[in-house]
């Protein structure tokens, strides 16, 4: 795959449609893959890469790239489109500057992911079947594809590209995704477990601001966050609160806009699962206004800028399911 | 000297201009009671309720937050309150989502006519708010220096 995207990249770059190439390059280790713009083939040939650590959403890079002079040619994953179409739909991407290339994927992997399985010095990695063989400093480790992909790529939603000018290899189908089964499960526990859960998980939380930087959905130009006044603009040091508070707006600002392309758990240093939060959005809404997925097009109307004369009152929360 | 150890909740009431805020101006000039728990905060339109409004409430050490704004179809400006209610109800599912008690969060639609229904609605949810105590899980630890 990575051969023949550096051909068409290359084939692009010298017949003049685009100027520059966005892609994933490998950083100091194999897994640690980072985003990176190639101008010439020299340079695809010295860093160009894609393979199973390439999860990087690229589309959020493009507001900025589609913004400078010339074309830009963008390698897009299904699950990218989704998040490419959303910023297409707030005007935030320049369509005209972007040309998008459709590349098939069958789920990723990360370093967190392979780490959590005790892997250490990770050198690589080969698909074989069902199995990822993982090449370390001491030896080779076969995992089964359940156990190596991410959490995301589990419960893929599937491999058809929403948007894009050119397809690279066959394009695939949607398919039925289980990624609701942990919301439910939390949802069927009491209040107090529930509230366990997440002071668990949130407590941990730095407030690196990692899950906003890379979050497509999440590219205000002015951030509520930034603001030292807001009393939430960093970590305070006695304070149980604050962390739920930020995650909880920041699910709020991205409900109904964001496309659970899942970047905010795989950058989280911590390993929170942010996306459970916004998985709970999508979830509601879904249930009580409509099935809706952002970035499915780019016309639909986003659910929290619509309304129904006939919506549930805000009593249903209290009403329905659950324990308590 | 004897020290009131009752507990009594701090109650934030978001009161749209038109038609809640003059309920409960109406709820006054006919003398009905309602706890002076319950602190009103005028705002232009329901609507004008950000998300963040209420969990700030909380975290400066309210009990209960409740939104009162004109009836669905009513809305001085035609539609901010159907915005408001969509809003309101993913929050305070998700509010529930993490464990946060929902007793404590509550929308009413109140008409201007309706003083009554005013006075009503605060003394249930102020005693609703008693019977759940202090809360305990949103605060800012730092508000209580």
């Amino acid at each position: 795959m990575q051969e023949m995207m550096t051909a068409k990249a290359k084939e692009l770059l010298q017949n003049g449609t685009v100027n520059r190439v966005l892609g994933w390059q490998a950083g100091e280790f194999v897994y640690d893959i980072t985003p990176a713009v190639f101008e010439t083939a020299e340079e695809l040939d010295a860093g160009f890469v894609y393979n199973d650590f390439c999860g990087n959403n690229l589309s959020k890079y493009l507001i900025k790239e589609s913004r400078k002079e010339g074309k830009v040619l963008a390698f897009l994953k299904p699950c990218d489109t989704y998040s490419f179409n959303q910023l297409l739909k707030e005007h935030r991407i320049l369509r005209e500057n972007v040309y998008v290339v459709g590349i098939p994927c069958d789920g990723k992997t990360d370093g967190e992911t392979l780490k959590a399985k005790g892997l250490e010095g990770i050198l690589g990695c080969v698909r074989e079947g069902d199995t990822l063989k993982v090449d370390t400093l001491y030896g080779e480790k076969i995992l089964p594809l359940g156990e190596a992909l991410t959490e995301r790529c589990k419960v893929c939603r599937g491999k058809k590209h929403m948007v894009y000018d050119e397809l690279l290899g066959e394009e695939g189908e949607l398919q039925g995704s289980a990624r609701f089964d942990m919301v439910e499960k939390l949802e069927a526990m009491t209040p107090d477990e529930r509230f366990a859960f997440w002071r668990g998980e949130l407590s941990r939380c730095i407030r690196c601001n990692a899950c906003r930087n890379v979050c497509p959905a999440c590219s205000c130009e002015k951030c509520v966050f930034d603001n030292d006044a807001s009393g939430i603009a960093n970590k305070a040091a006695a304070d149980s609160f604050e962390e739920n508070m930020f995650h909880i707006i920041r699910a709020f600002h991205v409900a109904g806009r964001c496309t659970d392309c899942g970047e905010c758990s795989r950058v989280c240093p911590q390993n929170i699962p942010l996306h459970l939060l916004n998985r709970k959005f999508i979830k509601d809404i879904n249930e009580l206004y409509g099935d809706f997925q952002a970035g499915e097009d780019t016309e639909s109307r986003a659910p929290l800028t619509n309304y129904q004369m006939d919506d549930v009152e805000p009593g249903i929360v209290y009403k329905r399911g659950g324990k308590g | 000297m004897q020290v009131n150890t009752e507990f009594k909740p701090k109650i934030v009431a978001f009161c749209c201009n038109w038609c809640s805020y003059a309920g409960a101006d109406l709820a006054g000039t006919n003398r009905l009671n309602y706890p002076a728990d319950v602190k009103i905060i005028r705002v232009p339109c329901s609507c004008r309720v950000n998300p963040m409004f209420i969990l700030r409430a909380f975290q400066r050490g309210a009990d209960g937050v409740i939104i009162c704004g004109c009836h669905p179809g009513d809305c001085h400006y035609t539609t901010g309150n159907y915005y408001a209610r969509r809003r309101m109800t993913l929050l305070f599912s998700m509010l529930d989502y993490l464990g946060i008690e929902k007793e404590r969060t509550r929308v009413e639609w109140v008409s201007a006519a309706e003083g009554a229904k005013f006075a009503q609605t605060m003394n249930e949810f102020v005693a609703a708010v008693t019977a759940m105590g202090e809360n305990k899980r949103l605060e800012d630890l730092r508000c209580k220096k």
